[in-house]
């Protein structure tokens, strides 16, 4: 398996590296870990690689208030390795267990799994859930603006996605991330995650997004609704499966999936309900 | 700012093991192919090429990568380091000894990107639990041990004194 030619090209500053992007059929190169293998499986081939990795200061993770800006080009390791991410968002540390293995943490970049877009990473799920603002070198778009469908962003050709900002989550949410593959480190065949508020035991907000079950990362705002108390649980978890139109394929069928979300809904609000306070 | 046209061999410097190495490259050319077939570096094994099966898995700038997803021409300036690097001039390291003594390896493919991931493990996570190490060996397909082997000689040089045999 070996790639097809390509120009390559490294610049030292996002204006030569958007300017690089007019060329047609011009691809950005981060950490390479989605790009790479399918351009040796030759399911792409650009013609030529705007190679972003030696543009200084792209790379950081920073208080911002309550909230983090991360660069785009963090790797999944720096967010995993980070202590004020496991203090402030616990659920971005958590999920980074499932992406992928140790060597393609170490290498892959948040940036870059939010771009490629695929709808079974953890990524597109996850800046959904915190309500992330993705500021790319022409504007700043909303998480819930960012995918238009599978593999589908709302970037245009010459446009480099540069921070996600992560606003500060209420003192006392509660988290739950949960999810199904069939290996270890294997794209989500379904994941759940969840947020949650209390007061006087009630739920006053509630986030749900359901990951690797629909085209694109969704939030379940029928299940949002549904969930008041603890006993809600299981009927919130019963709306999200009527929620989504995943997919049947070679791993898990549709149906399957459609259970799946059900059971790691639950799973995921009882998880959030517990930690919340 | 670097620019390499397509289809032409173009000059990559790095440093391999501690040695300022050179050689010559084609844009898409894999960093897997240059160590083996450009420098005659052959520890580092090439197996599935699409970064799942962990064999080629080498060390840059410190962290284990998969030299099969990069291309040669990424690493101008980069340190890496290959299964080479690990013996000592008294012979293998600990973790290699450990890997001997438990029977961690059969035909010993997967074993170099083995023994460079949990390098890393080892440096980060000094005491890391069995199913910390499980975890990180899943990112290795290894189809002679069963696994078994390679947790135990881990846990032998992890700071897991429970985990021991």
């Amino acid at each position: 398996m070996k790639p097809p030619a390509f120009e390559y090209l490294a610049p030292v500053s996002l204006e030569a590296a958007v300017a690089a992007l007019s060329n047609e059929d011009a691809k950005v190169l981060a950490g390479g870990q989605s790009l790479v293998p399918m351009m040796n499986f030759r399911l792409l081939a650009p013609s030529l690689l705007v190679d972003i990795s030696r543009i200084p200061d792209l790379a950081y993770i920073t208080e911002d208030g309550d909230g983090l800006r991360i660069g785009a080009m963090t790797r999944h390791h720096a967010v995993e390795m980070s202590d004020v991410v496991r203090q402030r968002f616990p659920v971005l540390h958590a999920a980074m267990a499932h992406v992928a293995h140790l060597a393609i943490r170490n290498r892959g970049t948040i940036g870059g799994s939010l771009c490629h877009g695929d709808p079974a990473a953890e990524w597109p799920g996850l800046v959904l859930l915190l309500n992330a603002q993705l500021k790319t070198t022409k504007r700043t778009i909303p998480a819930g603006d960012f995918y238009h469908g599978a593999l589908a962003t709302d970037l245009a050709d010459d446009e480099i996605l540069i921070e996600i900002q992560f606003p500060g989550l209420a003192p006392g949410t509660g988290w739950g991330f949960e999810e199904m593959a069939r290996r270890s480190g294997d794209f989500a065949l379904a994941a759940v995650a969840a947020t949650i508020c209390l007061s006087d035991d009630r739920a006053t907000e509630v986030r749900i997004v359901v990951i690797g079950a629909h085209a694109t990362p969704l939030r379940l705002t029928a299940a949002e609704g549904l969930l008041t108390d603890h006993v809600s649980i299981g009927a919130a978890a019963d709306a999200a499966m009527q929620e989504i139109s995943p997919d049947s394929d070679l791993h898990a069928s549709a149906d399957y999936r459609r259970h799946l979300v059900g059971v790691l809904t639950k799973r995921a609000l009882a998880a959030a309900w517990k930690r919340a306070a | 700012m670097r620019y390499l046209e397509a289809g032409k061999r173009h000059t990559v410097r790095f440093t391999l093991n501690g040695r300022a190495v050179e050689g010559d490259a084609e844009p898409r050319l894999l960093l897997s192919d240059f160590l083996r077939q450009t420098l005659g570096a052959f520890g580092t094994h090439v197996g599935c090429e699409h970064g799942s099966c962990g064999a080629c898995t080498i060390q840059m700038d410190g962290k284990a990568v998969r030299s099969c997803l990069l291309y040669a021409v990424q690493v101008e300036g980069k340190a890496l380091t290959t299964v080479e690097n690990l013996a000592t001039p008294d012979g293998l390291n600990e973790l290699q000894a450990a890997m001997q003594k438990h029977h961690g390896l059969q035909c010993g493919f997967c074993t170099p990107g083995i023994l460079m991931s949990l390098t890393q493990l080892r440096e980060e996570e000094p005491n890391a639990d069995e199913a910390r190490i499980r975890d990180v060996l899943s990112g290795h397909i290894c189809r002679c041990t069963g696994y078994d082997g390679i947790v135990k000689a881990a846990l032998d040089v992890f700071g897991d004194v429970f985990g021991k045999n």
